[in-house]
């Protein structure tokens, strides 16, 4: 059971990071991110079966991290097409050198 | 509370400053010790201390008439110092602190020498407290009493007093007024230290103050780029004669473990071979020391230069002692000079190449102060043959003599140029006031002044009874006496230098004959418009050269010499005090006499060409008196035009030594342009190219390993994600396949 369950939060997990690096519109990202979050949970549920109650209590803070950062994120990308119509993070590159 | 405190410790400090604890030399004999015992020297501190607190008391007036006057600039507003309510602490209170303090230390050092038991063998040494203390060496800041240092006292602060007072006249006028009193008093003070300090360390501490006395009082008109560059050539030149002085003292520190006199001149002989190598260096660096500071050949450049100074300071400093402080080293160092008999040569030969180069410059000089400084750079020059050949007493002597005769004559200068300087106001046109061919018959004017320096003039020529002939004629005697003692190794060397120095002594008659007839008499060269200007000085400036002219009349009786003393010269038996200077100085020369008696044998009692004391005596004063009359006839004779219309000396002779030898044109390409170049290519190849080249190369190192990291700052989030994941992948990686 457990192996099955960890390669399903490994799946979850590549496709979310393929997600992160390849997509450009940045809800699209964030929705990828949320998605390593979750494959990342599942392997704790899966685990505390076998290591004991600590596994599911880090879920909880996992979640309520991601619902914070969603908050945040969520408020960060409507800010950013409020100023430039648009979400592609191409278009977000003046941060560099 | 804390307060008064204080000034309970300051009182204590003070009080202990003045009645230190006595402390006996360490090698005394029980007669001696008991004489040092029973004599107390009265508060030898003080006489140290008063020109140090004149120059405290002035400085404060200085600078609070330094801030009224920038503030008037600032204001833009005329502020005149000597004027209402400042007149006191701009003009009265220096006036009474600046030649009151000298003349309290006087009377004290006057009081000290009466009390001073002739048959004192050992230096009294006052300790006040340790300056330096460590493991390896000790310094205690210590005055010490004896019979050269009394020497020295009474003329810095005798003839100093006299110049203090001459100055309240010649600087009337002058917004620096306070400034220049604080400058002397604190040169004063360092002089006093330079000849009362027990060791060549305090030694040095008076020689680089009064140095530093001597450049702010030449740069006194600072506003004048010329006269601040002298004072700071006067440093520098200075500067290369304190090497050798440094390196000396570390010498002697090495060899003796101290640097006080005492244990220094009674080890010397136990310790030092004679003419070796130690003692040869040691000797050899002092007299660069000496040179620098005494002006001599080739250090002298800078003397001529510091007449840039008010006159009294050229009196002061650059005639009558500063520059005497060589010459008082030497001697002070006698001990080591005879266990040196090669060095003594070389001292002897600068002393006399000095006498005649400087004296051939001033036959040929027109600024009235530049002869007098080539004069006192002569009779440095004497003084350090003296000192070579071994006569400690001799240069002494003339040290003191000169001090009289040659103060008189800047002094007296200065007079002159104080009335040419009103007739220089009144007169069309630019008039040098220092330029002898803008002078002429001024006798009329200020017949005092005229009078006493021909008195000056005649000491200083030689002639009988005058003070220069007495110590003059005992330095030539000494090095034609040392020059026929037995194994004197450099023997013809010495009748060499004797011949020189005849020689120079006739020049010095003639090159004073020409500054007198030049400045006094003929016909007045001034113009009609100064003329009427030109007056006699007041008598603030005329009574210290009258004292100065009775010094330089009876000063040389204090040595007349015994062979001398039944002769003319000593008026038959007539003249007081046969040698008395010399059985003075006994105590602290006797022991270099008697190195030098041993080595030499004992000086002979015939000139070489033969003759004896009493007519070579006789042959000098009478070809000096020759020489001044015939230097009289022909100056006199020679028309002399002011000096706007006077093309110049002409003839390649008189035109180099018109140049000085062009003394300064060799320095300046030998020394001063190569210098300058090589500084040139410090700055432009060692400093621009290399130091700031690798500084610049890790700041561009920096910039670059920078730039290059920024190109992975693309900006873009996938590949900040994706470098990310490779990251990890190869921590991950790195983990499971290190294992």
């Amino acid at each position: 059971m457990l192996t099955q369950a960890l390669l399903l939060s490994g799946a979850l997990f590549v496709i979310g990071t393929l997600g992160v690096m390849v997509r450009r519109n940045a809800i699209i990202i964030f929705l990828c991110i949320e998605l390593q979050l979750n494959a990342v949970n599942l392997a704790f549920v899966a685990l505390s079966r076998y290591t004991g109650i600590e596994g599911q209590l880090f879920v909880f803070f996992v979640m309520t991290v991601a619902a914070a950062e969603a908050a945040v994120g969520l408020a960060i990308i409507i800010s950013i097409f409020r100023h430039h119509e648009t979400v592609n993070v191409d278009k977000f590159n003046f941060l560099k050198w | 509370m804390t307060g008064v405190g204080t000034a309970e410790s300051a009182m204590t400090a003070l009080a202990g400053v003045l009645s230190p604890s006595p402390s006996a030399p360490g090698s005394a004999s029980g007669v001696a010790a008991q004489a040092a015992e029973q004599w107390e020297p009265l508060l030898p501190g003080l006489i140290v201390l008063l020109p140090l607190l004149g120059f405290v008391l002035n400085g404060i007036l200085a600078l609070w008439a330094a801030g009224h006057s920038s503030a008037a600039v600032r204001a833009g507003e005329e502020w005149n110092p000597f004027a209402g309510p400042s007149r006191p602490r701009t003009h009265t209170l220096p006036t009474l602190i600046g030649p009151g303090v000298m003349l309290l230390a006087f009377i004290l050092a006057l009081v000290n020498f009466a009390g001073m038991p002739a048959d004192l063998h050992d230096p009294v040494i006052r300790t006040y407290w340790s300056w330096i203390a460590t493991d390896t060496i000790s310094v205690d800041a210590a005055l010490q009493l004896d019979q050269l240092s009394m020497v020295m006292m009474l003329v810095v602060t005798g003839v100093g007093f006299l110049i203090h007072v001459f100055s309240v006249g010649y600087m009337k006028d002058d917004q620096g007024y306070p400034r220049y009193f604080a400058y002397l008093n604190l040169f004063v003070f360092f002089m006093l230290v330079l000849v009362l300090g027990s060791g060549y360390a305090t030694m040095f501490v008076g020689w680089e103050g009064v140095g530093l006395c001597s450049y702010l009082l030449i740069g006194y008109w600072f506003s004048d780029r010329d006269k601040s560059d002298a004072g700071k050539k006067a440093f520098i030149v200075n500067r290369i004669g304190d090497v050798g002085f440094l390196l000396a003292m570390f010498l002697l520190f090495n060899n003796f473990g101290t640097l006080d006199f005492g244990p220094i001149f009674a080890g010397a002989e136990g310790q030092l071979a004679v003419g070796g190598t130690t003692v040869t260096a040691v000797t050899l660096l002092l007299m660069l020391g000496a040179a620098g500071k005494s002006a001599q050949v080739p250090l002298h450049v800078w003397l001529p230069d510091a007449m840039a100074g008010p006159t009294p300071v050229s009196a002061l400093i650059h005639a009558a002692t500063m520059v005497t402080a060589g010459v008082y080293m030497v001697a002070r160092s006698s001990v080591l000079y005879a266990l040196a008999p090669t060095s003594q040569a070389v001292v002897a030969g600068i002393g006399v190449l000095t006498a005649l180069v400087a004296a051939t410059i001033a036959m040929q000089q027109y600024d009235i102060k530049k002869v007098l400084a080539y004069s006192t750079v002569s009779q440095l020059g004497f003084m350090f043959l003296a000192a070579g050949v071994g006569a400690f007493t001799a240069a002494i002597f003339h040290l003191v003599t000169h001090a009289f005769f040659k103060a008189l004559l800047f002094l007296g200068a200065g007079a002159v140029i104080h009335s040419m300087h009103h007739a220089a106001h009144h007169a069309d046109g630019h008039l040098d006031e220092q330029d002898m061919r803008n002078m002429g018959g001024l006798g009329k004017f200020m017949p005092v002044t005229c009078v006493v320096m021909w008195i000056a003039t005649l000491a200083i020529a030689g002639i009988w009874p005058f003070a220069g002939f007495f110590s003059k004629d005992e330095i030539i005697w000494y090095t034609a006496a040392w020059a026929g003692a037995g194994s004197n190794p450099f023997g013809t060397l010495y009748t060499v230098y004797w011949a020189v120095a005849l020689a120079t002594a006739l020049m010095t008659a003639f090159y004073m004959t020409r500054l007198m007839v030049m400045t006094f008499h003929g016909a007045n060269r001034t113009g009609a418009a100064g003329r009427s200007h030109i007056h006699e000085a007041p008598r603030v400036m005329t009574v210290p050269l009258i004292v100065l002219a009775l010094l330089s009349v009876f000063g040389g009786w204090i040595n007349v010499p015994d062979a001398l003393q039944e002769s003319f010269a000593g008026l038959f038996g007539v003249l007081p005090m046969s040698e008395w200077l010399h059985h003075w100085l006994e105590p602290v020369t006797h022991a270099a006499a008697q190195i030098q008696i041993a080595g030499f044998g004992e000086p002979a009692h015939a000139a070489p060409p033969g003759g004896g004391e009493v007519a070579w005596a006789m042959i000098s004063t009478l070809a000096a008196a020759v020489t001044v009359a015939v230097a009289y006839r022909v100056v006199g004779t020679n028309k002399y035009v002011p000096a706007a219309r006077d093309p110049g000396p002409a003839g390649v002779l008189r035109r180099a030594v018109y140049n000085k030898w062009y003394f300064d044109e060799v320095y300046d390409s030998l020394v001063v342009r190569p210098l300058l170049a090589a500084s040139r290519w410090c700055w432009k190849v060692i400093d621009t190219v290399v130091i700031d080249g690798f500084v610049n190369l890790t700041g561009s190192f920096a910039r670059l390993s920078g730039w290059t990291m920024s190109l992975f700052q693309t900006g873009q989030v996938n590949m900040y994600a994706f470098v990310l994941t490779l990251g990890v992948l190869c921590v991950l990686g790195a983990a499971v396949f290190l294992q």
